[in-house]
């Protein structure tokens, strides 16, 4: 291609990172199944431990295979660099180690998936990371969180699984003022329906299980740097801005420009936490990558026909969809998501949780388990399962209530999902 | 003389047509402190076959990765195509006025990451050098030759082409005409 002719999206989702393999012209990036890579000499081997040369050395650190899925991510989601990993969560705990210290607070969003409420709220305090939390329906909230302790903000561009859809750019201006990065969940979305960098955010994190693998079949997280956050502008990210004693005094921030962040995730973080994504994981997931806005449209577009299906069901006391017309996050939608509000939705049913659980029971195609973004449709009934370890106010201000029901809704034929539904609910 | 700020997206095809090209560097702020940025651009563009002349006064007379160390741009006994300015912006100025007295002068000036000085920037390209500015030839090379993709970082380049692998076995290479 041309060199300075930005490719679309679609045409990164299949190229970005991926060229045909220089020993043996595989033209799908292979699997390099193994530990470790020879070095030619001891001289090069202390080069490449001590970052001054690029090099293979060992899959904990880095992998060809996953790189291919790093720099595609990074390219989808318009940021310098990726860093790919075990999981989402591993994504969330290497992104504020790079950050944190002891004593140190950071200020998240209310409405987050209930494992990254129970992952800040008790792991990370076991750290001495502690977590104030604010409300995405008041900015003020995250204003009067920061104090001057506060590293960083955290919040997810559609949040799951209330169907918030979150003003990006009002919070980025709040991390801005405080001279914090804005970190953003984008799983939900994904970069097709909702690129964050655009929006003022810092860092970007997926749950690559969800829609980026796409498939259900591996678990893999990602960071992606978007390398505007000036590290080096204080002392308050020591990680980036001061000399590094586990790499002979070298300052990362000024080494590794703007793909900095990236750099110290991957050599201080995962080289020393040790969550790596298996390359067979970045392999599968790298797949699903190709069809991502294929599928994240057509999810959308399944997801907003169910969400008017059951909007005019009578047994259906609500529906939190943004991508319907009328609802409260509708005009944040059209603004973050113009192309579709994604596949995920809740709704509630008459009769409270027993009745939540009682559909879950009776439906036939869609799948009762606790992913989102596969092919298929999945349900799941919160209150008694991911959100059960949750308080009962916890519960309900992340969004799920006793008669609360989320659907990711799939890519099958969404006259066979809303026939699914409507024999489910006629039993309830 | 003024220069207004201004945009620094390079095209790609002029950095890696300055990468392709330039054979000897004069890297201006050189040091034998490994732990430095200087020190690493250094034995990278000498491992990628780069001629590397490092200049420093501190260190003149001395031997640097394998290089004699000069005091001064007017001191090396020989033509430079591209001058790497690894000092504080402010700087940068004076280095432009030594680089323009030699003859024959060198092609390019190229400022390091964090190093931007317009006004110096603006004499050299009147007298029909080019200019970079705030960037690492280290990282452009790595970038553009394909060889940081492996690792994750967005080289903005998309190509079927089958890639080159990380430079452990052989120097890289920047594709394209010579």
């Amino acid at each position: 291609m041309s060199e300075d002719r930005v490719p679309g999206f679609a045409t990164l989702a299949v190229h970005a990172g991926a060229q045909p393999d220089p020993t043996t012209g595989a033209r799908i990036t292979p699997i390099y199944q193994t530990t470790g890579y020879v070095f030619n000499d001891a001289e090069h081997a202390a080069s490449l431990f001590g970052l001054q040369a690029f090099g293979n050395i060992y899959t904990r650190i880095m992998s060809p295979t996953s790189g291919v899925i790093e720099e595609r991510m990074a390219a989808l989601e318009g940021g310098t660099a990726g860093l790919a990993v075990a999981s989402g969560h591993a994504a969330q705990l290497v992104t504020l180690h790079a950050m944190m210290s002891p004593g140190d607070e950071f200020i998240a969003a209310r409405q987050l998936y209930g494992g990254s409420i129970n992952q800040f709220n008790h792991s990370f305090k076991s750290f001495g990371w502690n977590v104030k939390w604010a409300d995405i329906d008041d900015v003020e909230s995250f204003e009067r969180a920061v104090s001057p302790k506060t590293k960083a903000i955290f919040i997810e561009s559609i949040a799951n699984p209330g169907g918030v859809v979150t003003d990006i750019e009002a919070i980025a201006a709040v991390a801005k003022r405080a001279g914090v990065p804005l970190i953003v969940d984008n799983t939900l979305a994904t970069p097709y329906l909702c690129k964050p960098l655009d929006h003022g955010a810092d860092i970007v994190l997926h749950s690559m299980t969800k829609f980026i693998g796409g498939h259900g079949n591996s678990i893999g997280g990602m960071i992606v740097d978007g390398g505007k956050f000036n590290w080096m502008a204080s002392d308050r990210y020591p990680m980036l801005s001061q000399p590094r004693p586990e790499y002979n005094g070298m300052v990362l921030g000024e080494t590794f420009g703007n793909f900095a962040f990236a750099i110290a995730c991957r050599v201080l973080g995962l080289r020393d936490l040790g969550p790596a994504i298996s390359p067979f994981n970045s392999f599968l997931i790298l797949t699903g990558s190709e069809t991502l806005p294929l599928r994240m449209q057509r999810h959308s577009d399944n997801a907003k026909a169910v969400a008017e299906y059951l909007a005019a069901h009578p047994k259906v006391t609500w529906v939190s969809y943004a991508g319907l017309a009328g609802d409260r996050y509708n005009k944040l939608a059209q603004k973050y998501c113009p192309k579709g509000a994604g596949a995920v939705l809740t709704f509630g049913v008459e009769g409270g949780a027993e009745a939540g659980v009682k559909v879950v029971a009776e439906v036939e195609l869609f799948s009762h388990l606790a992913n989102l973004g596969d092919t298929r449709s999945l349900i799941i009934h919160p209150w008694s399962t991911t959100h059960s370890q949750l308080t009962e106010e916890q519960r309900k201000a992340a969004g799920a209530g006793p008669e609360m029901i989320r659907l990711s809704v799939g890519i099958e034929d969404v006259a066979d999902i809303i026939a699914d539904l409507d024999q489910a609910l006629a039993k309830t | 003389m003024t220069a207004q700020p201004r945009d620094l997206d390079y095209p790609d095809d002029l950095i890696s047509s300055i990468l392709r090209s330039v054979k000897t560097i004069a890297m201006v702020g050189a040091t034998p402190n490994t732990a430095r940025p200087a020190h690493l651009v250094m034995k990278y563009l000498l491992g990628q076959g780069f001629r590397v002349i490092p200049v420093n006064p501190g260190q003149a007379g001395k031997d640097l990765l394998g290089q004699k160390v000069y005091a001064s741009l007017a001191d090396i006994p020989e033509p430079i195509d591209m001058i790497d300015i690894f000092r504080r912006s402010d700087a940068a100025d004076g280095i432009v006025d030594e680089a323009l007295a030699l003859d024959p002068r060198p092609r390019v000036i190229w400022m390091q990451l964090g190093v931007r000085n317009d006004v110096a920037a603006a004499k050299a390209e009147a007298a029909g050098l080019t200019v970079i500015m705030n960037r690492c030839p280290k990282i452009e090379f790595g970038r553009l030759c394909g060889e940081i993709g492996w690792f994750g970082v967005n080289s903005r380049r998309l190509s079927s082409r089958a890639r080159q692998a990380p430079s452990t076995f052989q120097r890289m290479r920047i594709p394209g005409k010579e």
